[in-house]
């Protein structure tokens, strides 16, 4: 399975072990983790859920990757989101490409993250000293997808 | 139609989702045209320079898109996840 939802902690390193095993053309390996911050708009974060869209979510997240195949020439790529609460330090999402050369793993993995950003069905919602809150989208993560 | 129960667009919405008949070969647009008509928070959150994302059977649609019996339509605010 390309994309993967679960309430669990991963481990990158059986995840890319996993990925590339099979797959000795594999020359390249780029990863990226998202990770939840203590601090977010000035306030302290204490709790962060991530809510999704269920029926909605790993199509989306499957849609992405099969864009990013058809766009890069890579071989292999793995999507890894958690949902649930989590706490400051953990780890949220994985992206893992495999290619023959960096450039495209370099690129492929950018592009899977700049359009998970805007277009999979996550929410995340802060708890902060002051309360509850929902995470408001950024100006910034549309133009960081609209530059592929 | 029928929407599903996402707790941010309910929050947004202060809707928990609902069956609604539509006349065949209505759009995305005609459909959030007539959820605007009802004010309150449906008006604030659909007015013109909302962020705002419909979702077709679970893929992101736009307001060309036409919605037929049977389809689950989302409308929720801009995702937030990664």
């Amino acid at each position: 399975m390309p994309v993967r939802i679960q309430t669990a902690d991963f481990d990158i390193a059986s995840e890319v072990a996993a990925l590339r095993a099979a797959d000795a053309r594999v020359g390249a390996v780029a990863s990226f983790i998202g990770t939840v911050r203590d601090v977010n708009d000035d306030a302290a974060i204490r709790k962060l859920t991530l809510e999704h869209y269920p029926g909605m979510t790993e199509k989306a997240l499957e849609a992405i990757v099969a864009e990013a195949k058809a766009r890069f020439p890579i071989y292999d790529a793995l999507v890894v989101h958690r949902v649930g609460e989590l706490k400051p330090q953990d780890q949220i999402v994985l992206v893992v490409v495999t290619s023959a050369h960096r450039a495209d793993a370099f690129d492929a993995c950018r592009f899977l993250m700049d359009y998970l950003k805007t277009r999979a069905p996550f929410w995340k919602k802060e708890a902060t000293p002051q309360g509850e809150r929902w995470v408001e989208a950024r100006a910034s993560d549309d133009e960081a997808a609209a530059r592929w | 139609m029928s929407a599903s129960s996402i707790s941010r667009a309910c929050e947004a919405f202060a809707s928990a989702g609902e069956t609604l008949d539509v006349a065949a070969d209505t759009s995305v647009g005609a459909l959030l045209d007539r959820l605007r008509g009802r004010g309150g928070a449906f008006a604030v959150e659909l007015a013109p320079g909302r962020a705002y994302r419909v979702a077709v059977n679970h893929v992101l649609s736009g307001p060309e898109t036409i919605v037929r019996a049977g389809d689950e339509v989302a409308v929720f605010p801009p995702v937030t996840g990664g």
